[in-house]
């Protein structure tokens, strides 16, 4: 699989090179360079931030399209628990569900239920000390990928389970399988996804070689046809049960579930990216203490902030909260047997992308370079040589990216020096 | 030979407490970008921040000066605050002279010093009563 492969791509044309997402890529990813954006793969953590900010909608997240359901026998969606914040006045999820079967898919299974199992593992593994402390949630793939570049000293203390995602397409394939004596190859799973980063996640996975994932499809893209399938004033007597999930894995979806599914107290649950990295700072340095369980997500709320979800990440929580009363607590626990569908099979590895060079005397040349090219700009951060802040300038500079004069401050320097010494050429002239 | 050279300003935690701990993060990135070994890199960023946050609540601010070669990192700490008086004392796990206000922000367990020790290679505090305070401290990368 390619490890650089993203879901978060460009389309040129609707790019208009304003600096709006270079200012707000949290890992300094993107550059305007000929007047267009560009974003550099090996930085990129898929958050989805530059979709949400730019003003022409010139960001994509490339995701799998409906169509490609055709090539598969047997089709099974697997729902993230943020699709249940989407609509208003829902009480029974399973109206979701039956939507769902009716656009196409044969079976529906929720990931709120690997969710649980998740949850189950991590209480386990806790209890038995067999996790170093604090443990880091590994459920979204953005922060997952930004400790593997920015935390390497982090990378012992995240859970190292698959997410939910991959839980659940895993469950589903064996027990389809093993129900309808259908072989796995004729079984396509697709999750329903909040954010690009999970589309990235099933193409090129954190944890193990492949994914069992087999298609990764929007929210917002399924919304429509979803919403008008939804028999939204259905007699629930009439209903075909689907869901098998309860309270704590739906939870899931806004910030602090996943926490709460597993701990009591002495955890802290963090979102919205900025946050994120702040707090990630801090237990580097060992500042937070007493804290057992963090849980992060890139986005603001948790999962129903995702840049693919159609509702406001406030709105949606409220709504998840008002299903809790018509959900069991859980319904799906972790045994033995599940072990290899759950563990990772591949360490996480540090991916020192911010690394000047390899040589590390080359590198201690090019720092010291760009501490004193810093020196003469302004630091004002204006964007208008398409680096997102001088200091990223000055890196770019010394990389041999862009020419010093890219920078319109030192460019007016010099064409003022050229021209006082053109102006005391003729003063000199003219006294002769 | 190779090598960085890198000046700070510390402010004072009643001007800005925020800015406290900025140093230490900047230092912290740089060393990331040379590609320093990440276990020294944890180290320099811990003991920094607590000498930077001591500066800061104790001594009214100051400078911190950092020298990185390849095999080691060098900080040194310099303020012109009380001094301390008693370093054997200060050095030991909870003893702080913190004010109220500051432990209700969480600091004042008086394990800042301890820690400092405890993550670089060596330590040397030089002090005097109503002078100031230079503490140098040396990691090293392997
Ligand atoms: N730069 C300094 N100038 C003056 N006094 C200092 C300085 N650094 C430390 N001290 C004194 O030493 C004591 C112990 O410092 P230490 O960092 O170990 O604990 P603390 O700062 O009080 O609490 P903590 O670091 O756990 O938040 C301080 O309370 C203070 O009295
Ligand atoms: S918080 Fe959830 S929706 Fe946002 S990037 Fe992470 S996994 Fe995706
Ligand atoms: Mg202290």
């Amino acid at each position: 699989m390619n490890t650089f492969f993203h879901s978060v791509a460009l389309e040129k044309e609707k790019c208009i090179g304003c600096t709006t997402c270079i200012k707000r890529c949290p890992t300094e990813a993107i550059r305007v360079r000929n007047g267009k954006a560009k974003i550099d793969s090996k930085r990129c953590i898929d958050c989805g931030e530059c979709i949400r900010v730019c003003p022409k909608n010139a960001k994509r997240a490339h995701s799998t399209r409906l169509d490609a359901l055709e090539h598969w026998k047997y089709k099974v969606a697997i729902p993230a628990p943020a699709l249940f914040g989407q609509f208003n006045n829902l009480n029974d999820i399973d109206i979701v569900l039956n939507g769902l079967k009716k656009i196409g898919f044969d079976e529906v299974y929720e990931v709120s239920r690997g969710a649980e199992v998740v949850s189950d593992v991590t209480k386990t593994l806790f209890d038995q000390n067999k996790l170093k402390k604090p443990v880091i949630s590994s459920a979204c793939p953005a922060v997952v990928r930004l400790i593997r570049q920015r935390f390497p000293s982090l990378i012992d203390n995240v859970l190292p389970l698959k997410a939910p995602m991959e839980v659940t397409a895993r469950m589903a394939k064996n027990e389809i399988s093993a129900r309808l004596g259908m072989p796995m190859e004729e079984i396509g799973v697709f999750f329903i996804t909040p954010c690009p980063a999970k589309v990235t996640d099933f193409a090129a996975p954190i944890g193990s070689a492949s994914s069992w994932v087999d298609g990764a499809i929007s929210i917002a893209k399924i919304f429509p046809r979803l919403s008008e399938a939804m028999d939204k004033e259905v007699d629930i007597n009439n209903l075909e049960r689907i869901a098998r999930s309860g309270m704590l894995g739906v939870n899931w979806a806004t910030s602090g579930g996943e926490s709460k599914a597993s701990f009591e107290e002495r955890y802290l649950a963090a979102d919205g990216i900025e946050n994120v990295i702040n707090v990630l700072e801090q237990i580097e340095d060992e500042r937070i203490q007493d804290i057992d369980f963090i849980e992060l997500n890139a986005c603001s709320g948790g999962c129903v902030g995702g840049v693919l979800c159609v509702e406001n990440p406030y709105i949606a929580k409220t709504r998840i909260h008002r299903l809790h009363k018509y959900l069991p607590e859980k319904q799906n626990h972790y045994d033995n047997s599940m072990n290899s569908i759950i563990n990772w099979t591949q360490e996480l590895e540090y991916t020192p992308v911010m690394k000047l060079s390899e040589d590390i005397n080359e590198a201690f040349t090019m720092m010291n370079e760009i501490e004193e090219l810093r020196k003469k700009l302004p630091q004002i951060d204006c964007g208008s040589c398409g680096s997102p802040t001088c200091k990223a300038f000055a890196e770019d500079v010394v990389k041999g990216k862009v020419k010093e004069t890219d920078c319109v401050f030192i460019l007016r320097q010099k064409v003022k020096n050229a021209a006082d010494a053109l102006s005391q050429i003729g003063a000199y002239d003219e006294s002769k | 030979m190779a090598g960085l050279e890198l000046k700070y300003a510390v402010p004072s935690a009643e001007e800005d407490f925020l800015g406290a701990g900025e140093a230490s993060t900047s230092v912290k990135k740089k060393l990331r970008q040379i590609g320093y070994n990440p276990e020294a890199v944890r180290k320099v960023a811990i003991a920094m921040y607590e000498g930077e946050i001591n500066m800061a609540i104790h001594a009214g601010g100051g400078e911190a000066e950092v020298e990185i070669l390849p095999q080691s990192v060098t900080i040194k700490l310099i303020d012109h605050g009380p001094g301390i008086a008693d370093v054997e004392k200060a050095m030991q796990e909870g003893w702080s002279t913190a004010p109220e206000e500051v432990r209700s922000l969480g600091f004042g367990a008086g394990m800042g010093l301890p820690n400092m020790k405890k993550y670089t290679d060596t330590m040397d505090i030089e002090t005097e009563v109503g002078k100031g305070t230079t503490i140098t401290m040396v990691v090293n990368a392997q």
